[in-house]
């Protein structure tokens, strides 16, 4: 569990600014909100995501994604299948 | 009241040197940047030597990394490399990411060529290949044309006007001029001008296509690039970027920076594509009209003029830019400025090539010398007759004072700029 949450952070930093920004981040924090991640870049965390993993994610499914946990819960749901 | 323009900082990226101390050393010695370049004779070019940068030591490439530059046209890497370095050479710091806006900074960042490199590599094949999604979200911004003077503003958080020029082979020396005229106008008080063209082989098929690339030369990569010579055989090819950073003169010496020289006029103009001009050649009628119209908006006599940085891009059309040199000027002979062409040692960088000829006048007026000209041993004999030979430096000129130099550019479309550089110290 925790590996796909670090490893998620390591996709998500590539495009954060300034990496120190997850300490005063919340729990489960908004990657635009939250992180600064300029929103163009959703397209580019996605396509990570998938090569990653194998997996594919549909406009459907990148339309919701918001938070760190929507990325990690996408990738279960989608592995798992 | 028109404002006065001053030089603060240079940054290059040269085929023979990045960084303007390598470059100086390079052009004080005469070193050549021209190489051959196996990747040509791969794809069977008939010219296979070029001029391309080496900058993989830049300080410069951390900052592009941070903000997500990895990848992008190599015209926007080489304008952000030259670009801040001519920030931080004017004694400008490089901001944090929330600085205040700086409303009164622009940027005029040219190219000829663009960003085919990206095209080429990118975007041509993923889109046949029905792989849009794979061009990734920063697609755009790493290959749009204003991409150099977008990235960098983004950088340095600059707010006055921020934009792309092209004009073929004079785009850097336009881009100069473009700055010059926003500050005379007082809509900016400083502005960062230049030019970049990189190297890809798709940047420089259509000019081997025409056979304006030298083809004799691909065992001798240095003695290729020959303007003035009457052997020269067309030009080579080079790349990389030029940046100047213009101020508002009383804004430059209030905060005491060093000026590097003052632009005291200059003048675009274009040939109209007649009486002897076509898309590829000038009309002379135009040339001389540009240089004479720079003098004019200078306010100086054509026998002020210490040094000519020329245009001579090592073609046929060589001795006709002398000529149009002498009528313009109504010299000849011993009377006859200096004059001399970097083009022998970069190639001919395209659009940058007036900006970073820029910065070599402008190295030289500073430094008191005049660079050689390399491989005119065998000089034109149309141009031997007008200008005598040792006004053409085959060796550095070392302790010669430059009080005005004159930088010209002409370009496909028959289009032409001229600057004229002042020298502020006694």
């Amino acid at each position: 569990m925790d590996t796909i949450k670090n490893e998620v952070k390591e996709i998500l930093n590539k495009y954060i600014f300034d990496k120190k920004i997850w300490t005063n981040a919340p729990e489960n924090p908004r990657i635009i909100l939250d992180l600064k991640i300029n929103s163009a870049r959703i397209v580019d965390i996605v396509l990570d995501v998938e090569e990653k993993y194998g997996i594919e994610i549909d406009d459907k499914a990148l339309e919701k994604i918001i938070t760190v946990e929507d990325v990690i819960n996408t990738i279960k749901l989608k592995a798992d299948k | 009241m028109k404002k006065r323009v001053v030089i603060t900082g240079m940054g290059v990226v040269a085929p023979n040197g990045t960084g303007v101390e390598n470059f100086l050393h390079s052009i004080q010695n005469g070193v050549s940047g021209i190489r051959f370049i196996e990747e040509l004779k791969n794809l069977n070019f008939g010219c296979q030597i070029g001029g391309i940068p080496e900058f993989n030591d830049s300080p410069y490439l951390q900052i592009l990394e941070q903000y997500g530059l990895n990848g992008c046209s190599k015209i926007i890497t080489l304008s952000c490399i030259a670009g801040l370095e001519a920030w931080e050479d004017a004694g400008f710091q490089i901001p944090e990411r929330e600085s205040a806006v700086d409303y009164e900074t622009g940027i005029i960042i040219g190219s000829g060529i663009g960003s085919a490199d990206i095209f080429g590599e990118r975007i041509v094949p993923l889109t046949n290949e029905k792989q849009i999604k794979k061009l990734r979200s920063t697609i755009v911004e790493h290959s749009m044309l204003s991409g150099p003077s977008a990235n960098l503003a983004g950088i340095l958080g600059l707010g006055n006007q921020i934009t792309f020029n092209s004009s073929a082979c004079s785009t850097g020396t336009e881009a100069i001029l473009m700055s010059f005229e926003r500050i005379r106008s007082g809509q900016a008080i400083s502005m960062i001008a230049g030019a970049a063209d990189t190297y890809s082989p798709y940047c420089w098929s259509g000019f081997d296509s025409m056979r304006v690339l030298t083809r004799k030369y691909n065992e001798e990569p240095e003695k290729g690039s020959r303007p003035m010579s009457e052997s020269a055989s067309g030009f080579v090819p080079g790349a990389g970027a030029g940046i100047i950073i213009l101020e508002e003169y009383e804004t430059a010496i209030k905060r005491n920076a060093k000026i590097y020289g003052e632009i005291v006029g200059g003048h675009i103009n274009a040939g109209g594509q007649r009486s002897g001009g076509t898309m590829s050649a000038p009309n002379s009628e135009g040339v001389i009209r540009c240089i004479k119209n720079a003098m004019k908006d200078a306010c100086i006599e054509s026998k002020q003029i210490d040094y000519i940085s020329g245009h001579l891009s090592s073609t046929m059309a060589d001795p006709i830019e002398i000529k149009n040199w002498t009528e313009a000027l109504g010299r000849q002979g011993n009377e006859f400025p200096y004059i001399n062409s970097l083009k022998s040692m970069t190639g001919h960088t395209i659009g940058a090539a007036g900006a970073i000829e820029t910065v070599a006048a402008l190295l030289q007026m500073n430094h008191n010398f005049i660079h050689p000209s390399l491989n005119c041993e065998d000089l034109h004999p149309e141009i031997k007759k007008l200008v005598a030979p040792e006004k053409i430096p085959h060796t550095t000129i070392n302790d010669i004072k430059i009080k005005y130099l004159a930088k010209s550019s002409f370009g496909f479309g028959d289009v032409n700029a001229c600057v004229i550089i002042k020298n502020l110290k006694d």
